[in-house]
């Protein structure tokens, strides 16, 4: 409805003219497509991530920008809330103005048509019929009243005017649908953190953004127990209770204490027969003064808890705090011989030392099973279960730390059975896995006794000198100095796979050998250092005509194992022998107050858009006069919406009238 | 018939068979209840009885309707007898593996869909009102086909294992079948309110397109394989707010071929005033009439939608708007086409700028419907490609 009719009226005051420009269907438009706009911002822009992920991938320049603009936040930032806030203003206003004349064309029948402008109009007919006004009237109106019109009677001088209406309700439409935006836009407010941020910037709350003990959380970033809304969230472990929950603020948090203590009895996750998780859910217990005994309850997705107005979530689960046992089996000179076992649980951290190296272990992670696509079938939806596995990074005093992922269970691949270790320096890198062959035990003993013959000394001086000697012998060569010089190739060569695995070896055929002689030397070089390697490892055997395949296998996986050892990084591989697995619920605890209201709102633009749309307003007017005893009827009709369907619905009526009162057209 | 006075059909069936259809909707409704009264819960009671009115209220004045619901269920019943209890048969028994087993009927929507575009095409082209006829019957029949295919893949689902059992509307792949037949029906009811089937080979080009995503979809990422629902989807509001979803995006979709058909005619009216689309097409204000149904429609079934997506994020995510980019692109949708509404309605916009803006809002639709799921993580992270 544009003001096209006011501009007649030659002042306005300033108020006046900003009320109407609030009210203009152009502001209203501008900033319903604003709205969208912006909404595409926060969309393409994820949200709410840690502040390091945006300085990582903006850099410090646009990180400030962007954090300024506050597109970390769309939806609660200033510029933001403010289109909201015009657009609540501008409907408001517009309901305003328009709600008395549409309630008043709602009722009103308008009897103060004349016969002219009823002439004027695009659906009319006329007719006569030979009954008298009084009678004809009454007929008509039944008719129109059975076809439900409101109808009214207007007896003029020497005619009467009957004026029909019917789908008044759909001016509702238009308040309803208005009205709810309003409302719908103000429950809103009410659940948004607009009041915590009103709190902040009076100074009387500060944002948490440190790791501490809930305890030691200052009490100005205490939220005490009220009536606003929050929306927090708190991990909960098996058998352990919390009566806070974490409010999420921009990169830190704020604690909201609850007027009553949760506990979490027992977390279940259970699973379809193909593995996927079927639920999540947990057992509850909620402690509160006003109740005699606990309330005990399950709660799953989906199904949450309502309690006192407050609303708790399954929302995610996470490790409790797994009780772990480890055997550190050492893989470097420094971490010694033997494995040695310790206990360790999920978060804990702990200083190890090896020799000179000192390395801080951070337990990060415990999962009971791992279900993922099978690697040695095709079809990707065929999983199989890899069993538990744990994850902990190994961090050096320069603060540099590297992450892994291992197995609890042999992994098969190719018939044989390896322990795996992811490592990765970044969590943006996919894991490289180390592959440890499992000796016929099924333990890790054979691959360890193989390390600690490679580092003897006095064996592998005692190896290579029978093996120069054989060498020499095959070529039937007696050359002392050439002995000599073979001999100290070979040590050297598995003194650099040990230390640097192929990559040093190759390094050093590249860098050291002639150009020349790199393509003959260098083979020859990698079958020697692999003949040494062989003799190593079967130099304890009894009898090497009887070996087995098998043990030329796993001869093979070890070198393997071995020559990648120095990018693994860790001088140990941790094996997980025993856990107890302590689960933690991921609760979401919530108030909104302005739930009830928002959806009121809702309802209201449901019943407004049907009624704006599928009820059209129709209004008739009939003038019946008399003429020479008969009477002559002057039919009009228009409606608000629909024009196609409004020409065959008057066509159609313009016929049961006549009928009814006595004539059908030729 | 090509109507170009674009005279409509208000309804034009007789009482009787109006108050038969409503008896029989009430009628399978009850058996239904009693048959099942003690596997259902209050919420599916409720949709139970929803459906009954639904469709009686739909077929009252849409004859063809009540056909194509009875030969629906008709063959769903016959496939789930010959299933019986033996998810295997599928594959085995001759009426199952080649036509009535989920995979298979759709299939033949697939081509039947296909078939009907290119015959409405052909329709158009040669000017024969038979051979449009003939588009409208195939189109009928790939409905019919589809809705089958929904229907037998619901009790497939349940054949696997009764825990991993659910309305097929899980997963991107369902539901772009469930697109395809709903914006056909769309399409059908106004082809013969407004007695004009010119337009059904520009509504059903977006169909073969969505029909060509959805083989591309199977056979690529082998979509079509039926999987148990995670979590957070095991709620009674999945079945009544991806439908009424669809509603919407149907009526849009439809809305932009009809904007495209719109201008198209506008073009050539000038052109070639005698040429093929001046003078096959409906006439400009016909179009834009319909244009503005669809958006309406459209219009009201998204404000639903989202508001159950509202009352469902309360109860699965711990509040009615969270700003995830599915909801939040929901709401530009919802705006886009309130600020469409508010032009038409009330500045009186109309012709060909309201056309592109229809036509413009098909992309944005897509965006909600397909986009975030492509580009965008968030919430609704099932049903990703
Ligand atoms: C944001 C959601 C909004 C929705 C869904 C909405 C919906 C509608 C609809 C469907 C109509 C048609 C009513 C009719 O023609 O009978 C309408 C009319 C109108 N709207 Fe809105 N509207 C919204 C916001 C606004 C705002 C913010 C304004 C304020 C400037 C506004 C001003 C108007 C006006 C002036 C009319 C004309 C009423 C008439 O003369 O019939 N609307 N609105």
């Amino acid at each position: 409805m544009s003001d096209v009719s006011n501009s007649s009226i030659p002042r306005h005051t300033l108020g006046q003219r900003i009320f109407q420009f609030l009210g203009t269907m152009d502001l209203a438009i501008t900033l319903l497509l604003s709205l969208a706009v912006a909404s595409i911002i926060g969309t393409v822009l994820q949200q709410n991530q840690p502040y390091t992920d945006y300085l990582i991938k903006f850099g410090p320049f646009w990180f400030d920008v962007f954090e300024t603009a506050g597109l970390y936040d769309v939806y609660s930032a200033l510029w933001f809330l403010a289109i909201l806030t015009l657009l609540v203003i501008s409907t408001s206003v517009c309901l305003i103005r328009n709600t008395p004349s549409m309630l008043k064309d709602m009722w009103n029948l308008r009897t103060h048509v004349q016969e002219k402008s009823l002439q004027a109009m695009h659906h009319k007919d006329q007719w006569s019929v030979d009954s008298s006004v009084d009678v004809t009237v009454t007929t008509l109106q039944d008719e129109l009243i059975k076809q439900g019109f409101r109808v009214k009677q207007t007896p003029k001088t020497d005619e009467i005017l009957v004026s029909a209406m019917r789908g008044g309700m759909n001016r509702m439409g238009y308040i309803s649908t208005h009205l709810a935006i309003v409302i719908i836009c103000l429950g809103g407010l009410l659940d948004s953190n607009l009041p915590l941020k009103l709190a902040e910037w009076q100074g009387k709350i500060k944002i948490e953004t440190r790791d501490l003990p809930i305890k030691d959380v200052p009490a100005e970033s205490r939220l005490p127990v009220g009536s606003q809304a929050f929306r927090g969230s708190i991990h909960i472990p098996e058998g352990r209770s919390s009566n806070v929950a974490f409010v999420a603020m921009r990169d830190g948090y704020l604690i909201q204490e609850l007027p009553f203590k949760l506990e979490v009895k027992e977390f279940r996750i259970e699973h379809y027969a193909t593995g996927q998780p079927k639920s999540f859910e947990t057992d509850l217990l909620v402690y509160d003064d006003d109740l005699k005994v606990p309330l005990a309850t399950t709660i799953s997705v989906n199904h949450p808890l309502i309690y006192k107005g407050y609303a708790i979530y399954q929302a995610s689960f996470s490790d409790g705090g797994s009780e772990l046992t480890l055997e550190a089996w050492p893989l470097e000179q420094s971490a010694g011989d033997v494995a040695v076992s310790f206990d360790t649980k999920v978060f804990d951290n702990r200083q190890m030392r090896w020799g000179e190296q000192s390395l801080k272990l951070e337990m990060l992670s415990f999962r009971p099973f791992n279900i993922n696509p099978d690697p040695t079938e095709d079809d990707p939806n065929r999983l199989r279960n890899f069993g538990p596995s744990f994850g902990f990074k190994l961090r050096e005093d320069t603060g540099e730390a590297l992450e892994y992922l291992n197995y609890m269970l042999p992994v098969e691949r190719d018939g044989r059975e390896f322990y795996l270790s992811g490592v990765r320096s970044s969590p943006a890198e996919d894991f490289g896995y180390l592959y440890i062959p499992v000796d016929d035990e099924g333990g890790l003993e054979a691959f360890n006794h193989f390390l600690i013959q490679l580092r003897d000394n006095e064996l592998i001086e005692k190896l290579a000198s029978e093996m120069a000697s054989e060498t020499l012998m095959v070529m039937e060569n007696q050359n002392e100095g050439l002995k000599q010089s073979l001999h100290e190739s070979l040590t050297t060569l598995v003194t650099m796979f040990v230390r640097g695995g192929f990559i040093e070896v190759n390094d050093f055929i590249e860098t050291v050998l002639p150009e020349a002689e790199r393509d003959t030397l260098g083979p020859a070089y990698l079958s020697m250092l692999r003949e040494m390697l062989a003799r190593i490892y079967f130099s304890d055997f009894e009898d090497t005509e009887l070996v087995e395949d098998s043990q030329l296998l796993f001869l093979q996986d070890a070198v393997d194992a071995v020559g990648s050892l120095s990018r693994y990084g860790a001088p140990v591989f941790f094996l997980l022998t025993d856990y107890v697995h302590v689960e933690a619920s991921g609760l979401q605890v919530a108030r909104s107050p302005g739930k009830p209201i928002v959806y009121l709102g809702c309802a209201l633009l449901i019943a407004g858009v049907f009624l704006l749309f599928y009820l059209p307003q129709r209004r008739f007017w009939m003038i019946v006069k008399n003429k020479e005893s008969n009477s002559m009827i002057l039919l009009a009709g228009m409606s608000n919406r629909n024009p196609k369907e409004f020409d065959a619905f008057f066509e159609k009526t313009a016929q049961t009238l006549r009928q009814v009162s006595g004539n059908s057209r030729a | 018939m090509t109507n170009l006075a674009g005279t409509m059909i208000e309804d034009d069936s007789s009482p009787l068979s109006q108050w038969l259809w409503r008896g029989l909707m009430v009628a399978a409704g009850i058996v239904l209840l009693s048959l099942y009264s003690q596997v259902l819960d209050s919420y599916e009671i409720g949709i139970v009885v929803l459906a009954a009115v639904g469709l009686s209220f739909l077929g009252q004045n849409w004859p063809p309707f009540r056909r194509h619901t009875i030969v629906v269920a008709g063959l769903s019943f016959f496939a789930l007898y010959l299933y019986g209890t033996d998810l295997a048969l599928g594959q085995k028994d001759f009426l199952l593996s080649y036509i009535l087993a989920s995979q298979s009927a759709f299939m033949w929507m697939s081509a039947l869909f296909v078939l009907a575009t290119l015959t409405y095409f052909l329709g158009l082209l040669l000017r024969s009102e038979f051979t449009e006829k003939v588009a409208s019957a195939l189109t009928w029949s790939a409905t019919t086909m589809g809705m089958v295919g929904l229907m037998v893949r619901w009790r497939e689902s349940y054949l696997i294992s009764p825990d991993v059992g659910h309305i097929p509307v899980s997963n991107l792949y369902e539901v772009f079948i469930l697109f395809a037949v709903i914006t056909a029906l769309l399409y059908l009811f106004y082809e013969r309110r407004y007695q004009t089937r010119s337009l059904g080979s520009f509504v059903l080009l977006v169909i073969s397109a969505a029909v060509a995503f959805q083989l591309w979809y199977a056979f690529e990422k082998g979509a079509h394989e039926i999987q148990p629902l995670v979590p957070a989807l095991q709620s009674y509001w999945m079945k009544i707010h991806v439908p009424a979803n669809f509603v919407g995006y149907g009526a849009f979709a439809m809305a932009a071929m009809i904007g495209t058909a719109y201008l198209l005619k506008s073009w050539r009216q000038i052109a070639a005033p005698n040429g093929l689309i001046a003078s096959r097409l409906p006439p400009l204000t016909v179009m834009d009439d319909l244009m503005y149904k669809a958006i309406a429609l459209g219009f009201a079934f998204f404000t639903v939608a989202t508001i159950l997506g509202a009352l469902w994020a309360a109860e699965a995510w711990g509040g009615y708007w969270s700003w995830d980019p599915k909801e939040t692109w929901a709401l530009i949708v919802w705006l886009n086409y309130a600020a469409w509404l508010h032009m038409r309605m009330t500045k009186g916009w109309h012709g060909r700028p309201m056309a592109w803006w229809a036509v413009i809002g098909l992309f944005v639709t897509l965006f909600a419907f397909l986009g975030v799921n492509m580009f965008l993580s968030g919430l609704h992270s099932y049903g990703t490609l």
